[in-house]
């Protein structure tokens, strides 16, 4: 669809085409100006487009009355827009109110969306000038929800969050989604935030225009022109490494050996393996040093190893992480382990330079929601 | 011209009834509780006519008023022209105003709660149209993107919202047309007014001071009642934070 502001000689929006699937976050990132706030609120009508059309699930936005659209599509703006004068309860029952639910469907559903966003029900009998900005903007996306409905528009919902509060409300805005599963159009002039909060980003250049429309590892590996390039930074590559788990990547084997164990076939084994270091082993294989070639001299694995198997890395934790542990560690290899401190792997640089330079993560790549967020 | 004015020159020779046979008037002391006793009843009906007037005067004001704010909220430009037109109404002299109406609606207490309502629109339509526009803007656009129509974000979110804007214009029209109906008794509209204008005629002052003082102490309990109203309707005004 396109926009041109009346008096205005550019578009807006220009002929912005794109479809966004059911359950998934589309980001809409670019700098001031681009046209992403003008197009997401084309979807409401809350803007009228000039020409084209959009459509939800297969029914035009342009047929009916614009407030019933409305109250069927979520709206979180980032200064909140919360209504002073009525109680955090009757913001969250705002259009349930509209849609004429009964007052204690209407009480009940407040409640329930009150549990979900983390506040207290008694919460819900304050003003919300009693609450901080986090409290504020969680019972903005409460109202949001309130009718459940499946189509959310957010505008940068978390632009005026310092940030350790908005890193906190987007992973719980993310586990939401796990568990909701809508479709959400995300505006934010921050690629860090597209990156995190994305299934999908359209990167939009000034006037509206699409410059990429992507995953975000897409993104990151291949950025359509140099606009994008620039746009998402000189540092896509680290970038990419949030997006992963450490678990994700193949791991290296080092040969293992438990105290006692003859020495000779370790020795053949280190010579051989892609990691040249033995690792040693209790009998439940969590690692508990590091052998070194005067350790495997003798006829026996000893019960100590010269070096200490630290640093571990977790797992579950993310890779641009498990990379930092490794790199501020000063050691070549780091044992990776689960969450019962029994040794999955052996993460390297190498690996991680390899991850990066290999094609396949595009097609591993996992939902925002099921991302690991920090 | 003088019949209209005759009624200033009416002395009643019973204004001077002192039944307690107190010796205040004859000391003519500035003020004769005494006196005041005993007349007490002779400022019940322009105290009822002064309510009337008042009354009358603010809620056609505000009516009109608040019609005029509505319509000018929805259509930005017609604001300076209301703004413009109230203010010329609020800058003619109430009396020259009484003159004015004569030939149209006479002498009486309809002629003078014209000239009071035309005071009082200035003062409502001025704060109505700032308390609308005062509403902050994300709240609005909040409210028309989560689904209201036009008429019930004006409903149920700008006006309020601009609430304590409204009862403040009406607490600045309720006591300046308490002080102003005075005046109306130049229009023959009754009121306080009549007993100050009998009272200043003689050397005795305390009929105007009694008349004076009810009129300030009306002016008091309107003030407080509109206090009072605006408490109990913005509850959140007061939420701690």
């Amino acid at each position: 669809m396109s926009k041109r502001y009346p008096g205005a000689e550019a578009f807006a929006v220009e002929e912005l085409d794109f479809e966004v699937p059911a359950g998934e976050i589309c980001v809409l990132v670019g700098p001031s100006g681009c046209g992403k706030t003008t197009a997401l609120r084309m979807v409401n009508r809350t803007v009228e487009m000039t020409s084209g059309d959009i459509s939800i699930g297969g029914n035009s936005i342009r047929e009916g009355d614009p407030a019933q659209l409305r109250r069927e599509i979520g709206y979180v703006i980032q200064q909140i827009g919360l209504f002073p004068h009525r109680t955090i309860a009757e913001n969250i029952g705002t259009v349930p109110t509209l849609l004429n639910w009964e007052k204690d469907r209407v009480r009940a559903r407040s409640a329930e969306l009150l549990e979900l966003i983390g506040l207290d029900p008694e919460y819900g009998d304050r003003y919300p000038s009693q609450l901080s900005g986090g409290q504020q903007q969680r019972v903005g996306v409460a109202r949001a929800l309130a009718a459940d409905p499946p189509v959310m528009l957010m505008d940068e919902p978390f632009g005026a969050i310092d940030p350790i509060n908005r890193s906190r409300l987007q992973n719980e805005f993310l586990r939401l989604q796990a568990e909701l599963r809508k479709t959400v159009l995300f505006v934010t002039h921050d690629v860090d935030e597209a990156i995190k909060m994305g299934d999908r980003v359209a990167v939009l250049k000034k006037g509206g225009r699409l410059a990429q429309f992507a995953s975000p590892t897409g993104l990151l590996m291949e950025p359509a022109d140099d606009f994008v390039e620039d746009f998402v930074g000189a540092d896509r590559a680290l970038k990419r490494l949030a997006l992963m788990r450490v678990r994700d990547v193949d791991l290296w084997t080092a040969p293992l050996a438990q105290a006692g164990d003859p020495c000779e076939p370790v020795r053949t084994a280190v010579a051989a393996a892609e990691v040249p270091h033995a690792l040693l082993v209790d009998n439940e294989s969590r690692p508990l040093g590091w052998l070194s070639r005067r350790d495997l001299a003798g006829e026996s694995v000893p019960e100590n190893a010269d070096s200490t198997a630290d640093p571990l890395i977790d797992a579950d934790s993310v890779l641009r992480d498990g990379l930092a542990t490794l790199l501020q560690s000063g050691s070549l290899y780091a044992p990776v382990v689960d969450p019962r401190g029994r040794l999955t792997g052996v993460l390297s640089v190498e690996i991680v330079s390899d991850f990066l330079s290999s094609r396949e993560a595009s097609e591993s790549e996992l939902s925002a929601a099921e991302r690991p967020h920090d | 011209m003088t019949e209209f004015l005759a009624v200033t020159a009416a002395v009643d020779e019973s204004f001077f009834t002192d039944r307690s046979g107190g010796g205040c008037i004859q000391e003519n002391r500035l003020f004769c509780p005494d006196w005041v006793t005993d007349n007490y009843d002779r400022y019940l009906d322009p105290t009822l006519e002064h309510l009337i007037l008042v009354g009358s005067a603010v809620a056609a004001g505000f009516l009109i008023a608040f019609a005029l704010a509505v319509f000018a909220h929805r259509h930005r430009w017609l604001q300076t022209p209301f703004l413009a037109g109230t203010g010329i109404l609020y800058t003619i002299p109430s009396i020259s105003f009484f003159f004015l109406l004569l030939p149209l609606t006479g002498r009486g207490a309809m002629t003078a709660i014209i000239a009071l309502t035309a005071f009082n629109l200035q003062i409502i339509f001025r704060n109505i149209t700032t308390g609308l526009r005062n509403v902050p803007p994300d709240v609005t656009e909040a409210a028309r993107g989560i689904g209201l129509t036009r008429s019930q974000v004006l409903r149920q979110v700008e006006l309020p919202l601009a609430l304590p804007e409204i009862i403040a214009g009406l607490r600045i029209a309720t006591v300046s047309t308490v002080a102003l109906a005075t005046l109306a008794v130049f229009a023959n509209g009754g009121g306080l007014g009549a007993e100050i204008v009998t009272g200043s005629n003689i050397t005795f002052k305390t009929g105007i001071i009694v008349a004076g003082s009810i009129a300030v102490l009306m002016a008091i309990l309107f003030d407080a009642v509109l206090l009072l109203a605006r408490k109990a309707l913005t509850p959140w005004q007061r939420a701690a934070p």
